[in-house]
């Protein structure tokens, strides 16, 4: 029996970082780390929580965190992001308050959806975080939408398409992604791929050797990136983001994740992945591996990290509280929203 | 008032709509240059330009997911699906993503659209150029669905659609797209939704009809009449939402019903129509509602015309009912 694989460091210099991150690279990434750390607390609380029958339903994201804080750290306020199942971070990161989406988490009356979609799809429009369906790859095509208006109205933003491997087979990716470079539209198509659709394999999912190469064919640049090195992910997608934004066109992106947990709370792992797979995704494993970059660089020590992991811990132990004495969604608002007008909420901006 | 036919009076109610919106696009498959295959937005590509009239790559999945990202922007996207039969490929961004939107984001995310689209039969296009498939998407809660049967209508419903903030399925008669002419009238023209209109008044049965069945519909109550058979049609306009009021006043009065669409018969418009009828006017009725529909097979070319209601049809079971009560 040969030893697990030792965790992969982050391997950067001050210089270097300073380089691919900007003057403030120390800063971002203690930020990061926080938000990592928040994320990691968030997904082991929830998923006790859905076990005990607190909540019905979660998707954790461990193992894809660097990809949403990223995200978060490379665009502005105004642009636009499309999630997928695993980005709700980016909401979080980006000011969505974290009592809001524990009391989408409980689907009570407090969710600003008002409890009608399964846990892990919150609505957040004041972080221009965009409703999503289960349905996979339908965000792509309407990400280019958005982005075209964007264009069309001049607005300088930009927006985000996040999505999985196994949706690089689903229509919209196609038509998404053809539109995209047809239009030369302000827009990152941004795959994390995790290497799994529920129990697939990536290498039963697509006959190329990558998903970044995609791009060749609809004449748009792809390319490849380590998803679980958070200075990578941030410095491709900033100059991504960039490209978009001055009007040098779309792009994809292919975040190579490891998926460190079972797909959902109703999926077991074991049938289909192997413990040595499992090993190799611990070391990559983008939380442990910031950790250990910013110890390396005197930015945290066991005093500063346990500290920051306890107010995780009570910030998500408080937002909890608040959610399970919150009431059930009204019988009233099962016919509300189906069409125009809403039961008096402002119209959104 | 101008006189136009159907095409050209939605035409007319895409230009003034953009003009007097800058919000107002259209997006399409040959809907630029070409103007349309059937000449609906001949004319908006060179006032507008081809950032308002968009020509897109030919991907009906692709039109209506973007058409839903530039609503949620704030954009009022008017999409075109070249033949309603193309739009199953969009089936999924309509139902799962286009009619949920306000409801799954509470109110967030509403999707302003309007899906243009010629269907219906009668223009020898066989399987994929003459389905009807309204059925589908009125089933479909947060969409509205509508169909217009005149010129003045086809505006007046296009530009009630525009002005709407949810999505609405705008579905056109292609069969008398040029066939029937009317008064239109000039400037801003809304017809509301939820208003049935009484085609011709009768009292001795109702014709329950939308869209391209209204002229075959009339001309059937013209040899009812002929034989002292008062036929009343009621043009129901929108299919969601449904004017039951309408409806129900019309079969008080007559006391008989036949339900006449394009579609096949089972599961078709026509048995939510007969299902109202049964719940709500049972004790009005005083002969069995009748259906007068396209058959349950797919759409034939060559034999269209026996596929399609006739108004001989039509006026059989209009005498079936009469005769049974």
């Amino acid at each position: 029996m040969t030893d697990p694989p030792a965790l992969v460091p982050l391997d950067y210099s001050r210089d270097t970082l300073a380089e691919l991150l900007g003057p403030d690279w120390n800063d971002s990434l203690v930020r990061a780390f926080r938000w990592m750390t928040l994320a990691r607390v968030l997904d082991g609380r929830m998923l006790a929580l859905q076990r005990q029958g607190r909540i019905g339903f979660y998707g954790p994201a461990t193992g894809q965190e660097a990809v949403s804080v990223g995200a978060a750290l490379s665009i502005g306020p105004d642009d636009w992001v499309f999630p997928g199942l695993r980005e709700q971070l980016v909401a979080l990161a980006r000011g969505h308050s974290l009592t809001t989406y524990m009391h989408h988490l409980f689907a009570d009356d407090l969710d600003p959806a008002r409890g009608r979609q399964m846990p892990c799809h919150p609505s957040a429009r004041e972080v221009r975080y965009v409703s999503m369906s289960s349905v996979i790859g339908t965000q792509v095509s309407q990400a280019v939408g958005l982005a075209y208006a964007l264009r069309y109205r001049k607005d300088p933003s930009v927006a985000l398409a996040f999505f999985g491997d196994g949706a690089s087979s689903a229509n919209d990716f196609h038509a998404g992604a053809n539109f995209a470079a047809v239009w030369n539209a302000p827009i990152v198509l941004c795959c994390t791929n995790n290497q799994w659709a529920i129990s697939v394999p990536v290498e039963r999912q697509t006959a190329t050797a990558t998903l970044a190469e995609k791009g060749v064919a609809y004449g748009l640049p792809g390319e490849r990136v380590d998803g679980t090195d958070i200075v990578a992910v941030t410095n491709r997608l900033r100059a991504a983001v960039a490209r978009a934004r001055s009007g040098g066109g779309p792009s994809l992106l292919e975040f190579v994740v490891f998926r460190m947990t079972p797909h959902s709370s109703s999926d077991d792992p074991t049938r289909y992945q192997s413990a040595d797979w499992m090993a190799r995704a611990r070391a990559r494993d983008p939380y442990l591996r910031l950790e250990g970059l910013l110890r390396t660089l005197g930015l945290a020590d066991d005093a500063s990290i346990s500290t920051w992991r306890e107010e995780s811990d009570a910030s998500v132990r408080a937002a909890i509280a608040v959610a399970e004495a919150a009431p059930g969604p009204a019988p009233e608002s099962l016919s509300t929203d189906v069409f125009a007008p809403n039961d008096g909420r402002p119209a959104p901006s | 008032m101008t006189e136009l036919t159907i095409v050209q009076a939605i035409n007319r109610g895409l230009a003034e709509a953009m003009r007097a919106d800058p919000d107002v696009l259209v997006l399409g498959e040959d809907v630029g240059v070409n103007g349309g295959v059937f000449r609906a937005t001949e004319g908006l590509h060179k006032e507008f330009g081809a950032d308002r009239v968009i020509d897109t790559p030919l991907s009906e999945t692709g039109i209506i997911g973007a058409a839903i990202g530039m609503a949620l922007y704030g954009l009022k996207p008017i999409a075109e699906i070249q033949f309603v039969d193309f739009i199953y490929p969009a089936f999924d961004q309509i139902v799962s993503e286009l009619a949920k939107f306000r409801y799954r984001s509470g109110g967030q995310y509403p999707c302003h659209v309007v899906i243009r689209s010629p269907y219906g039969g009668g223009i020898k296009g066989g399987l994929y150029h003459s389905q009807s498939p309204e059925a589908y998407f009125a089933h479909t809660a947060g969409l509205k669905v509508v169909i217009p049967s005149t010129p003045s209508d086809a505006k007046g419903l296009l530009t009630t659609a525009i002005h709407d903030p949810d999505p609405v399925l705008f579905l056109e008669p292609k069969r008398i797209y040029r066939a029937v002419s009317g008064e239109v009238p000039d400037g801003e023209h809304r017809v509301p939704f939820g208003e049935a209109r009484i085609a011709r008044e009768g009292s001795d049965v109702t014709l329950l009809a939308y869209g391209a069945m209204i002229p075959t519909c009339t001309q059937a109550a013209e040899t009812l009449a002929a034989s002292g058979v008062q036929a009343e049609v009621v043009d129901l306009r929108t299919l969601v939402p449904l004017d039951e009021a309408a409806i129900l006043a019309s079969v008080e009065k007559t006391g008989r019903v036949v339900i006449v669409h394009e579609a096949p018969r089972f599961c078709g418009y026509g048995a939510e129509l007969a299902a109202l009828l049964a719940e709500k006017a049972f004790f009005s009725l005083k002969a069995p509602v009748q259906r007068v529909t396209g058959y349950d097979t797919p759409f034939p070319y060559a034999l269209e015309n026996l596929y399609l209601p006739s108004a001989e049809r039509i006026v059989h079971a209009a005498r079936a009912a009469v005769a049974a009560g």
